[in-house]
């Protein structure tokens, strides 16, 4: 189902990617494709640094929106802005994940894996416990994966729409009774960032289908 | 706008079973579910697929709440001609969208 184009139902978000990359918006009249050839290998390399912050792919494209478009940010988690993101992802389907390890980054990084390894929730479980300690094993008759962000965003038939890290994110965290992150806040995007380099190397499969 | 992907074969042998797909992006909102507020969210689904083969109709199916959002259905036909598969969805509040695919059968 994820690998034919057509039957997984991501394919009619990146339908929508595709229109919406090349048309025209904002007080510049610009579109995405009028400054840009194509994003192969771009979304392997985010979350990354822009100006000494931590931005994921979503924000990327906001800032294109905000900086060169000059229009409005894409709400997070909006169909428009999942429709881009799912265009760009599966521009780099089967390349490896390559996020670059720096000084500059190492902070981000350690937080992020601080994150992972803390005992959260009135579950008062770790991320760790789960996806390291317990991995392979069930859930409520869930397969307990290793939790590599490889497909995002998703289609996930739970959702019966497309979603993206954050929101996966969100469920598991909820799951142990904790209080998730705001979408786009830094903590989620330390998060994000750490999985994908914990993922380094795998090939990114998006738009992935999840149950 | 309705978005849908369908899959035909480019080209056939007379007499070859064809496997056709056809997905389409819509909400198949039930009827059945509530606001927070209580009130109930009106039914939007998609009613029928009809799927006509150079205009001789050669597969119906009728939509039911039950089934999920962006629907995908797969089903056979029998290749006899060259020309033109059409698939036309309809539901509520006058949804209706066509797609089609030109076939070569030799
Ligand atoms: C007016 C020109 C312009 C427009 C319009 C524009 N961008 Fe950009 N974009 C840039 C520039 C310049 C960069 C920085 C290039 C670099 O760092 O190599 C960039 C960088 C990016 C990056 C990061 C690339 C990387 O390699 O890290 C992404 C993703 C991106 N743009 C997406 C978009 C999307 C999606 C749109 C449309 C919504 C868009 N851009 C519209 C000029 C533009
Ligand atoms: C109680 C166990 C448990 C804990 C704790 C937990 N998860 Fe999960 N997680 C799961 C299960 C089970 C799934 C798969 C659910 C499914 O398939 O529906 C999952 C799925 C995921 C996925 C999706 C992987 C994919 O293939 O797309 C990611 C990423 C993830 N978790 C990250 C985290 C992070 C980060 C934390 C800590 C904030 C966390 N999880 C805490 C059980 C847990």
């Amino acid at each position: 189902m994820q690998n034919d184009d057509a039957t997984n139902p991501a394919m009619l978000w990146v339908l929508d990617g595709e229109a919406l990359w090349g048309r025209r918006t904002g007080a510049a009249d610009k579109a995405c494709a009028d400054c840009h050839q194509g994003m192969q290998g771009v979304a392997a390399r985010y979350p990354a640094l822009h100006s000494e912050k931590l931005v994921n792919l979503d924000q990327r494209i906001n800032l294109c929106r905000t900086e060169q478009q000059k229009a409005p940010a894409l709400q997070l988690e909006s169909r428009e802005l999942l429709a881009l993101s799912a265009y760009i992802g599966r521009q780099s389907r089967g390349l490896p994940i390559d996020i670059a390890e720096s000084e500059q980054a190492k902070p981000f990084l350690d937080s992020g894996r601080a994150a992972f390894n803390r005992r959260q929730g009135q579950l008062n479980l770790s991320c760790t416990q789960c996806h390291v300690g317990l991995a392979g094993n069930k859930l409520a008759g869930n397969p307990i994966p290793q939790a590599h962000p490889t497909g995002y965003p998703i289609y996930r038939l739970e959702w019966q729409g497309l979603g993206s890290l954050q929101r996966r994110l969100r469920n598991c965290m909820i799951g142990v009774r904790a209080e998730p992150y705001a979408y786009g806040s830094p903590e989620f995007v330390e998060l994000e960032y750490y999985l994908m380099w914990r993922a380094r190397g795998m090939k990114l499969e998006t738009p992935a289908v999840r149950p | 706008m309705a978005r849908a992907i369908i899959q035909v074969p480019a080209r056939a042998k007379r007499g070859d079973i064809l496997e056709l797909r056809a997905l389409i992006g819509h909400v198949m909102e039930t009827g059945f579910r509530r606001t927070e507020s209580g009130a109930l969210v009106p039914r939007d689904i998609i009613r029928q697929l009809v799927c006509t083969y150079n205009g001789i109709e050669v597969f119906r199916a009728d939509f039911h709440p039950a089934i999920a959002a962006n629907p995908l259905i797969s089903f056979t036909t029998v290749a006899t001609e060259s020309g033109k598969m059409e698939f036309r969805w309809t539901g509520d509040n006058d949804f209706s969208a066509t797609e089609s695919a030109p076939i070569t059968v030799e």
